[in-house]
């Protein structure tokens, strides 16, 4: 296990460079000066002459790209061109939102996917089945954007229900709209997944078995099927995580929920290359921290899989 | 393909479904009611009537008409992305899998580095520095889609080139390159298909959330994607700016997912994508 943990971590910085190396990339290729792409037109000359010795415009490609490693491990994002704040602690700022808002999707999405998982799986070849799985196949084809914008539209203006947009100050009522959004996708996916997996535990002898016990229906699918359909499906839960990143672009944007995605969407639509880049950078780094760990603890839960390489 | 629609009539929907939008978007300038960029500035916002079915937007232009122009950027857009991506995957797959060694190790660090981005996020990257159009959609797509073709096509390969009959072909002094044209590219191409059809709706709505950030094509051309961003603000006063076009992309993205799901299930109901 220690060995399979040491190999994970290890396989991580190939990626790492790999991902720098693309947006730096990224960044070289963006039009105008880098160096004023990385601080922001209106730094002064002194630290533009620093990050410049730094990057060292004149030297080879190679130890250009060194230079840029070593700014971002410092932190040293640039500036954004307007704001003129530090791309660094404006993430830092907006992240623990992002998180919220993930978090609550993530709760909505599991508990909605795998109940309907479960219902169209126990239901199947009905119209009930058909119903549900349509509704699945519909969750991960909507457009996310206008799925909240609609939501936005019944629950916020016409039905007056729910708050249609803003933070308001940590209330709990203003992450309803913006967390269910971004959970129809995810929601919809772990369902079809729930749906595939049950069906599979369902047909095996022990579930058989169960049934002659005379078990009652509910207690052989919670307490036999499901134990044993959970752990793929914890694990597509937790490999799902790059759509909630790619939503919360879209999802924060239409509620103005003042996170990492919409930091992002007001960079690109003012070509704020510093603010960008980093949220393109942070937003990848945190996806492949946390499929790091979801692919460890799923080695970790489930006994059955062979860790490669060990034996 | 009698058996397969008189097993899945929900695909046979979908199909007909496909087939309307594509003939559409192809006779647009024929069978749009008015044209989707003039202006009349007497007839802004109104709501849906049977002139305009669809009503009309802020700067008085007819909606229907718009969405089907609509349909033209984005079905070029995500069959071609689609297309451009398995050409590519299925180069990269065949090529990695075949040949093994330090190719293989070299595409497949690159296949698992571009899978380890999310892909809106990759693409916004790659859109954000390149002059904004369809071209540059196009390559963004590309390059977020190709990378799930090459992973599959090279387990197919795998397996493949150890069937006898490549053996064979090699005995018979067949060259490298019609052993892979001729007798490893064709088991590739159903497992290519089946995963485009199930990835055309993933494509589709790409570009719209592109176009929707202003990074897709730009105005006056109309898409999906930037009629509901554009519109988004009249929500309130004038929902239908927003609310057809949004159908438009689900009606698409849905009949595609359905057609995709039934495909894979009609040619192997185990086959996982």
């Amino acid at each position: 296990m220690t060995g399979y943990l040491v190999r994970r971590l290890l396989l991580l910085i190939p990626t790492l460079i790999g991902i720098t190396f693309i947006t730096f990339l990224i960044v070289k290729s963006i039009p105008g000066d880098p160096v004023l792409g990385m601080v922001g037109e209106r730094a002064d000359p002194e630290t533009i002459e620093r990050i410049k010795k730094e990057l060292g415009t004149e030297r080879p490609f190679i130890l250009q790209y060194i230079g840029y490693i070593g700014l971002i491990i410092k932190g040293e994002m640039g500036r954004s061109y307007y704001t003129n704040q530090k791309v660094s602690e404006a993430i830092l700022e907006k992240f623990p939102n992002t998180l919220k808002l993930a978090l609550g999707a993530i709760i909505i999405s599991s508990i909605t996917g795998i109940f309907l998982g479960i219902f169209t799986a126990v239901k199947r070849g009905t119209v009930l089945d058909r119903l549900g799985s349509f509704l699945a196949i519909g969750g991960i084809s909507l457009p996310v954007f206008w799925i909240g914008l609609i939501l936005m539209l019944v629950f916020g203006l016409y039905l007056k229900l729910l708050p249609p947009s803003g933070m308001g100050e940590g209330n709990l009522i203003y992450l309803v709209l913006p967390a269910s959004t971004l959970a129809i996708p995810s929601g919809a996916y772990i369902a079809r997944i729930t749906r595939s997996m049950m069906l599979d535990v369902l047909s095996q002898p022990y579930i058989a078995t169960a049934r002659a016990k005379g078990l009652k229906d509910l207690s052989i699918i919670f307490r036999h099927a499901l134990k044993n359909a959970l752990i793929p499906i914890v694990t597509i839960i937790g490999l799902d995580f790059g759509s909630y990143l790619n939503g919360a672009v879209l999802t924060e944007t239409i509620f103005g929920w003042d996170g990492l995605g919409r930091y992002a969407m007001d960079g690109i639509l003012k070509r704020d290359y510093p603010v960008i880049m980093g949220a393109v950078l942070v937003g990848t780094v945190v996806f492949v921290i946390i499929n790091l760990i979801v692919d460890i603890s799923y080695a970790y839960l489930d006994p059955r899989v062979k860790v490669k390489g060990e034996k | 393909m009698k058996r397969f629609f008189n097993t899945n009539r929900v695909a046979l929907v979908a199909t007909v479904i496909l087939g309307i939008l594509v003939l559409s978007s192809v006779l647009a300038p024929f069978i749009s009611p008015y044209d989707p960029l003039s202006i009349d500035l007497d007839r802004i916002k109104e709501s849906p009537s049977i002139t305009h079915p669809f009503g009309t937007d802020n700067k008085g232009r007819d909606i229907m008409s718009r969405v089907i122009y609509g349909a033209r950027v984005s079905l070029s857009v995500g069959l071609l992305a689609g297309a451009i991506s398995m050409t590519f995957g299925l180069f990269f797959g065949i090529v990695s899998g075949y040949f093994g060694g330090r190719i293989d190790r070299g595409i497949t660090i690159l296949t698992d580095l571009t899978l380890a981005f999310p892909s809106l996020i990759l693409a916004i990257g790659i859109t954000v520095v390149l002059p904004p159009g369809i071209y540059t959609v196009l390559i963004a797509l590309a390059t977020v889609g190709w990378a799930s073709f090459a992973r599959l096509v090279r387990g197919v390969v795998l397996s493949v080139k150890e069937f006898p009959y490549i053996e064979a072909a090699k005995g018979i002094g067949c060259t490298k390159f019609r052993i892979l044209m001729n007798h490893v590219l064709p088991q590739c191409i159903p497992v290519a298909l089946v995963a485009m059809g199930l990835k055309l709706g993933g494509f589709i709505l790409l570009e719209s959330a592109l176009s929707f950030l202003s990074l897709g094509a730009q105005p006056p051309t109309p898409t999906w994607g930037s009629m509901i961003s554009l519109n988004r603000i009249y929500i309130h006063s004038a929902p239908w700016m927003v609310i057809f076009p949004g159908l438009a992309i689900a009606l698409t993205t849905i009949s595609f997912n359905i057609l995709g799901d039934a495909l894979r299930d009609y040619l192997d109901p185990k086959f996982k994508v």
